[in-house]
Formats: structure tokens, C-alpha cells, sequence
């Protein structure tokens, strides 16, 4: 399964480059049509988020009633909002935000659950413990939840380490404190295939430590459904993240997050649609193809389906 | 299946007794003094007086055996004599869980006004959801690959990754604001009189009924669809059909009724997550149902309708969990003696 298992035989044969299983993954994904447009879409989101500000240098927290309300133009790409700030320059900015809260809340997860699922899947005195707890935490009400500790919580953290880095940190902890669960299941399930597997029984036969065989045996193994639920995990974190703001209770309104821009806009949305057109269909563009690539990364790392 | 049933039922109290352990302490730990929210002229030793009246300077495990106490006892009893009308033992001097926000109002009181406006918005959102999901995903699958199933998927996937509070504005911009079909804010005091009324209420659910309905039927689609595939490839299909039974049979018959139980079972377990669901489609078109409470409370810091609140939405989800175990167990004995 492993890259250095594959090595050998084709130099011995010396006709053709050797398969490797990234290579072998990575033919699969790009045949998947779904999977490529969601990455493309992906890609350009993140470019124009990333790359947008270079192109675009307007304050996304320049105020300006004069050219308050205005529509989409040449000057202002997606118009202004009611105090006159860049709508183009705030879902630049927002959007920056929103996927580092999805991509660090989604570490916290993947991070969680592999450490639960790993123990749960391989020790069979932790099993028990372990998986009644995970249980139990798919039981308590997460948006309910999410809201309510954050809002209990989201003072003191101000006042610890300041208003955006503050609610970031208790933000992205939060979403990762109730997020790892599926991750767990997944990953147990895995590793207690994996655990009965011929090359588990040797490493062990000849003495290798625990704790290496979980590292580099077990753990090279279970990466991809790994993979495939940090890639799902993102996207859950962003949708999250907006809902929670689109609420009122993410961050605080100088930080423009794409539900944020929602939550803000949605009483003008009579005289100015723009205003939540674009952050919502950035959000939904977002979750979209990152749907898509997790639908193409399932099929392309899935052994069985080998071509 | 009695000592299926038993074993379920005796997994589900701890379940719950963790959540609502985990759910008092989460409240209990959070900074923030209760009493803040009173005028700054009350002295000090006044606000120690409150405090100690509200059982504050009492340590935790105190705390949350009183409040399991008021939730577990005290409230099934109030509720009973609401129903009988009748009085059982001291009942002026049983304490209820009262809401701080509202002037010591009792929380179950202020709960009971809001649930029939989530119910109806949530329950009929549900249940269209299934009529669709169900024969869509059916013939998807049938016909695998199709205009039809092609069609189907890219839907489910759109209604599963646009989040219903931009679909609810999107619903907002063109009926109410372009079209000025549909009122965009739902009037929770309209009482269905008559025939004019029942339009208007049909009106003013329309919107968020199908925004909580589209997000639920993509992805009950995309459950039923691939719960289909699992069986349609399956050997007892195969054998059916080489019997010569007509292929409406065969899937009606026999592939349906094995890919249902699984689905059964994600609707029994969708229910809370729609509820909790409903609390942003709530905000959006200001239905003053259980979320727009939950919202509220934690806006003034109303600790008891919280704790509540959020218990609730817990009890809701052990509850359907269970009901879903026993559905599986009644449908597929393998389950049982698993």
C-alpha cells in the first residue's frame, strides 16, 4: 500500500515509471469532472482572496457615507455598503477570515479525532471509554451549544488576548471541541481492520514499541478517510462559522466574515441585493466545491476502486 | 426484542445524564455575574442577598441536583396538574424552573407558547421533505445515471452545500422584495379563523417551510439514492428477477423495502437536527418559535431558559436515537441480536 512497497519491482522491470499510490490517487481524482471543477473553483476562490487585495487595494474598513449604497460599478466592483465601505474589498477580507476559521477549526477536529479514534481503535481498554464519551458528545445539541458558549465565554476571551484574535482562538476551539466525533468513528473503524492486518502481527513480533507501530504502521494506513473527512471538515467549520455570525454571535462587527456580511446586510436587502448576494454566494460556492472535492477524494483514495 | 428494548432504554439515561451534566456545568463555569444585569444603585449586601436567594453561593454538584430535581420532578408534576387540573400535595410551594429574563415567569410556560410555531414550521418542513426525498431518490437510483438521476444529484448537492440562511434571503429578495408574493416576516398572532386566514397563514409559512425542506431533501435524497444502489446489486435481486417478476415488483417489493430501513432510520435521527436547523430559518423570517427563545435568553443572560433550552434540543436527540434503535430493531431483526 505504501509508496516504498511499490519501488522495487519497477526498477528490477526498468519499462515503465512506477505507480505509485499518490500517482494512482491523483489519476482517479482528475477523472473525476466534479472533483476538478470544485478544486478550480477552489483554487480561484482562494487566489482571489489571497492575491484579490494586490490587485484591489481598497479599505475594506474605509468609511465613506458620501458614496454610501452605492450599485455595483466600475469603480466599486460590487457596490457599497450603507456607510459607504468596498463590498468587493470587505468579502476580500471576510473571506480570508472564514476559511482560516475553517481550516484551523477543521486541524482542531482532525487532530481530536484521530487521537480519540487511533487510542479507541487500537487499545482495547480504552475502546469502551472512549467511544461511550464520543456518544455521548454526538448527543448534545451543537448549534445550540456552540451559541451559548460563545456567548458566555466571548468577554473573557476579548480581554485575554483582544477582540479579533480573542474570539478566533474561542471560535475555532469551540467548532473543533464539538466537531471531532465522525472522525473518531471513522478512524476506529479503520484502525480496527488495520490492527488485524499480517504486517501489524509482524511489527509487533519482532518488537517493535507501541507507540512507533501506531506511528508509522497504523497511522500512514487510516490516512485517507483522514483526508477525506479534514477535506468535508472545512467546509462543516465555514458553514458553522457563518451560521453562528449570521446570528450575531461569531465575531465582532469591525471583523467582516462572509456571514457576518449576512448577518449586517440582510435589513437592507430591499434597496441593496448586492450586499448579500455576493458573501452568500461566496459561502455557498465554497461549501459547494469543497463538497465536490471531498465526493472525488472518497473515490480516488478508495482501494477498491483501483484501475 | 423486550431485552432489545431494555438495553436501549437503560443506554439512553446516562446518555442523558451526561448531557445534562456537561450543559449545567458549561453554564455554571461562564463568567459573568447573573445579578449584573440589575440597576448599579442596588448595594452590595442587597446583591449578596439576591444571590444567596437564587441559590448562587451554593456549590455546583448542590446546584445541579436541585435543578435536576425541579427539571426531572417538580415540572412533570406542575404539568400533570396544569393537564387534570387537579392539585397535587403542596404545589404553592414546589419551585419551578423560573426565567430570569422575564420576571420570574416559569420557563416551561414560556416554552409551551413558542413550540407550536417551530412544530408547524418544522414538522410540515419535515414531512414534505420525505414525500419528495423518498421517490426522487428511488428513481435516481432505478435509473442510475440518467437525465433524471444527473439532474437529481447536482440538486441534492446544491440544496446540501448552499446553507439555508443565504437560500432564506435569496427566497426573501424574489418573492417578497421582487415578486411581492409572500410576506417575508411570519405574523405569529394570525389565528386560522377562516378561510382568508388559513390563506394567509399558508402564505406566510410557504418561505420557511421550503427553505428547512430544500436543505432536508438533498440530503435525504442522496441517502435514498445510494441506500438503493447498496441493494439493487445484491444477489436476492438477481434472483428475483430471474423468477421473471416485473421490474415495478422487484423494486417496490423487495429493493424498496430493504433500502428503506436504513433511510427510516436517518429521518428518525434528522428530527432534532431540524430543529436546531429551524433556529437560524427562525431568525431569518423572525418566526418566534424555540430558537428565536434560545437567541433571546442568551442575549440578556437568562441562565435558566438556557440550561432549559439547550436540554431540551438534547432530550430531543436521545429521544430520537432511540426511537431510530427501535425502528431498526422492529425492522431488521438482525439489529436485535447483534
Amino acid at each position: 500500500m505504501t509508496a516504498t512497497a511499490d519501488a522495487p519491482a519497477a526498477g528490477v522491470l526498468g519499462q515503465r515509471a512506477p505507480r505509485t499510490l499518490w500517482g494512482d490517487v491523483y489519476r482517479r481524482f482528475i477523472r473525476h469532472k466534479l472533483a476538478v471543477t470544485g478544486l478550480v473553483i477552489q483554487v480561484l476562490l482562494i487566489l482571489g482572496i489571497l492575491v484579490g487585495p494586490i490587485i484591489y487595494p481598497e479599505d475594506a474598513e474605509y468609511i465613506d457615507i458620501l458614496r454610501a449604497d452605492a450599485r455595483p460599478s466600475l469603480e466599486f466592483p460590487m457596490g457599497t455598503d450603507d456607510l459607504g465601505r468596498d463590498t468587493l474589498a470587505r468579502n476580500m477580507e471576510g473571506g480570508r477570515i472564514s476559511l482560516a476559521v475553517g481550516v484551523v477549526a477543521m486541524a482542531v477536529a482532525i487532530i481530536l479525532g484521530t487521537l480519540v479514534g487511533l487510542l479507541s481503535g487500537y487499545f482495547r481498554s480504552l475502546d469502551n471509554p472512549l467511544m461511550r464519551f464520543t456518544d455521548m458528545m454526538l448527543a448534545l445539541p451543537s448549534l445550540p451549544l456552540l451559541m451559548v458558549i460563545i456567548m458566555l465565554f466571548r468577554d473573557k476571551m476579548r480581554n485575554l488576548l483582544g477582540p479579533e484574535l480573542g474570539i478566533f482562538v474561542l471560535v475555532v476551539y469551540v467548532i473543533g471541541a464539538l466537531g471531532w466525533m465522525p472522525t473518531a468513528r471513522i478512524v476506529r473503524g479503520t484502525v480496527l481492520s488495520i490492527k488485524e492486518k499480517e504486517f501489524i502481527e509482524a511489527a509487533v513480533s519482532i518488537g517493535v514499541r507501541q507507540h512507533m507501530i501506531l506511528w508509522r504502521h497504523v497511522l500512514p494506513n487510516i490516512l485517507s478517510p483522514i483526508i477525506v473527512s479534514a477535506t468535508l471538515g472545512v467546509a462543516s467549520a465555514i458553514l458553522i462559522e457563518s451560521a453562528l455570525s449570521f446570528l450575531g454571535l461569531g465575531f465582532p462587527p469591525d471583523v467582516p466574515t462572509w456571514g457576518r456580511l449576512l448577518f449586517e446586510n440582510k435589513d437592507f436587502i430591499t434597496y441593496n441585493p448586492a450586499l448579500i448576494i455576493f458573501p452568500g454566494l461566496f459561502i455557498s460556492l465554497t461549501i459547494l466545491s469543497i463538497n465536490f472535492m471531498g465526493d472525488g477524494l472518497r473515490d480516488a483514495l478508495d482501494p477498491r476502486l483501483r484501475l | 426484542m423486550s431485552r432489545y428494548l431494555a438495553r436501549r432504554l437503560l443506554t439512553a439515561v446516562p446518555t442523558l445524564l451526561a448531557i445534562s451534566m456537561v450543559i449545567f456545568a458549561v453554564l455554571d463555569l461562564a463568567p459573568g455575574d447573573p445579578t449584573g444585569a440589575l440597576p448599579e444603585t442596588i448595594r452590595p449586601e442587597v446583591r449578596q442577598m439576591i444571590r444567596e436567594a437564587m441559590g448562587l453561593d451554593k456549590p455546583m454538584h448542590i446546584k445541579y441536583l436541585l435543578w435536576l430535581r425541579q427539571f426531572f420532578w417538580n415540572e412533570p408534576i406542575g404539568l400533570l396538574e396544569g393537564a387534570l387540573g387537579i392539585e397535587i400535595g403542596d404545589s404553592e410551594s414546589r419551585l419551578r424552573i423560573t426565567s430570569w429574563g422575564s420576571r420570574g415567569t416559569p420557563v416551561f410556560d414560556l416554552i409551551a407558547q413558542r413550540v407550536p410555531q417551530t412544530l408547524w414550521v418544522v414538522g410540515l418542513a419535515y414531512l414534505i421533505s420525505v414525500l419528495i426525498a423518498v421517490p426522487v431518490g428511488v428513481i435516481s437510483a432505478v435509473r442510475q445515471y440518467s437525465v433524471f438521476d444527473q439532474l437529481g444529484t447536482l440538486f441534492s448537492l446544491i440544496g446540501y452545500s448552499v446553507p439555508t440562511f443565504f437560500t432564506g434571503l435569496l427566497l426573501i429578495i424574489v418573492f417578497s422584495v421582487n415578486l411581492n408574493w409572500l410576506p417575508s416576516i411570519y405574523d405569529t398572532n394570525l389565528e386560522v379563523r377562516d378561510w382568508r386566514s388559513l390563506v394567509a397563514q399558508l402564505r406566510q409559512m410557504a418561505m420557511p417551510v421550503a427553505v428547512l425542506a430544500f436543505f432536508q431533501t438533498a440530503a435525504l435524497v442522496r441517502f435514498t439514492r445510494s441506500s438503493m444502489l447498496d441493494n439493487l446489486t445484491q444477489d436476492y435481486v438477481r434472483t428475483v428477477k430471474a423468477k421473471g417478476f416485473r421490474e415495478r415488483y422487484v423494486v417496490i417489493r423487495h429493493i424498496l423495502r430493504n433500502s428503506l430501513i436504513p433511510v427510516i432510520t436517518l429521518v428518525a435521527l434528522g428530527v432534532p437536527t431540524i430543529f436546531s436547523g429551524a433556529i437560524i430559518t427562525e431568525q431569518i423570517f423572525r418566526v418566534n418559535g424555540l430558537g428565536a427563545l434560545l437567541i433571546s435568553s442568551i442575549q440578556v443572560n437568562d441562565i435558566p431558559m438556557i440550561q432549559t433550552v439547550t436540554f431540551i434540543f438534547a432530550v430531543l436527540i436521545v429521544i430520537f436515537n432511540l426511537i431510530a434503535d427501535i425502528i431498526y430493531g422492529v425492522l431488521d431483526p438482525r439489529i436485535r441480536y447483534a
